[in-house]
């Protein structure tokens, strides 16, 4: 049972998060997704009158208990089923991050900017605050996420995915390569 | 059962999101710097297995476990799935983490996530209310 505390190669990963489609599809015909959930917290807390939060989100509760199970499950998954939360990333992206100016590699996240100290600093609002909302932004106006786009819309053969991951693409690499070097 | 399914099916999705390492800042960034094929990996036979799946179930029409039919919508085209992902995209670099993960890093104790998660609801607010005026 040592595996299971181990860090899942991606070999095995990628297939289990691909059977996530057909086993909500069978379970009860939902479309894998999840950057929906947020619409729906819109429609349900805030309508303000918005026509596109006018639906009846109760319809779609589903996928908030999808999303609050992904969260439960986060809490297993590092609390009982791991050893560390240390990541063995290449060393060429540690050499990369360190001529940022990065330091701290034991978490899953960077702990020097995701932190609740960092925001007092103005790189600690951009990216948790504005990076946030760049995600719940684009999503919604590409139509889906990477679950939603690049794993369901893929494997269902749809343009519209390919265009939005594209996308996602193109944002990541102005983001990494073009914005990072001025940002730190 | 209900809903309760969905999040049973959700506990085992953010199991493996943790256990996979999609949740890592850092492998975001090692994936927008091609420096490992990781996450290439994990996203290729994603799809890969997501797509025999519907092909099986469109082939041999099958049903949900209530017995109902498989229907799934098409994604809409529109310009604005290219801006919106680009836009994504940018996000998606500087937290490091897409929806799914938001809320595995919060599940895992990275509380500071939570107001990515509020951002990010915020985002999704102002979508809906420029909607009419954004091209699409």
């Amino acid at each position: 049972m040592d595996w299971i505390l181990q860090p899942w190669p991606w070999y095995v990963a990628g297939p289990l998060i691909g059977l996530t489609v057909p086993l909500l599809l069978i379970v009860g015909n939902k479309s894998f997704g999840v950057s929906s959930s947020l619409k729906h917290i819109c429609a349900a807390c805030f309508p303000a009158g918005i026509d596109f939060f006018k639906y009846e989100w109760r319809n779609e509760a589903w996928n908030l208990w999808f999303v609050a199970g992904i969260a439960v499950g986060g809490f297993i998954a590092s609390d009982f089923l791991s050893e560390t939360s240390v990541v063995d990333i290449s060393q060429s992206t540690i050499r990369d991050l360190k001529a940022l100016g990065m330091n701290s590699f034991d978490a899953y996240v960077p702990t020097e900017i995701f932190s609740w100290a960092s925001l007092g600093s103005i790189n600690g609002i951009l990216f948790i605050v504005v990076g946030g909302f760049l995600v719940g932004f684009g999503t919604r106006y590409a139509g889906g996420c990477t679950s939603g786009h690049a794993i369901f819309g893929m494997s269902n053969f749809q343009k519209a995915s390919l265009i939005a991951v594209i996308g996602f693409f193109i944002g990541g690499l102005v983001m990494t390569h073009l914005l990072f070097p001025l940002i730190f | 059962m209900g809903n309760f399914k969905f999040f049973l099916v959700g506990i085992i999705f953010g199991i493996i999101l943790i256990k996979s390492e999609v949740v890592s800042w850092f492998r975001i960034q090692e994936m927008f710097r091609f420096q490992d094929f990781h996450m290439y990996g994990i996203i290729g036979l994603a799809i890969l297995v997501g797509a025999i799946s519907i092909q099986l179930i469109k082939r041999f029409n099958i049903k949900t476990i209530e017995g109902h039919y498989v229907s799934i919508p098409p994604k809409p085209m529109h310009i604005g799935v290219l801006i919106g992902g680009i836009i994504f995209g940018l996000g998606w670099a500087l937290t490091g983490a897409c929806p799914g993960p938001i809320f595995g890093l919060i599940g895992s104790g990275y509380y500071v996530y939570i107001l990515v998660f509020i951002s990010a609801v915020a985002g999704t607010w102002s979508y809906g209310l420029l909607k009419n005026k954004l091209p699409h």
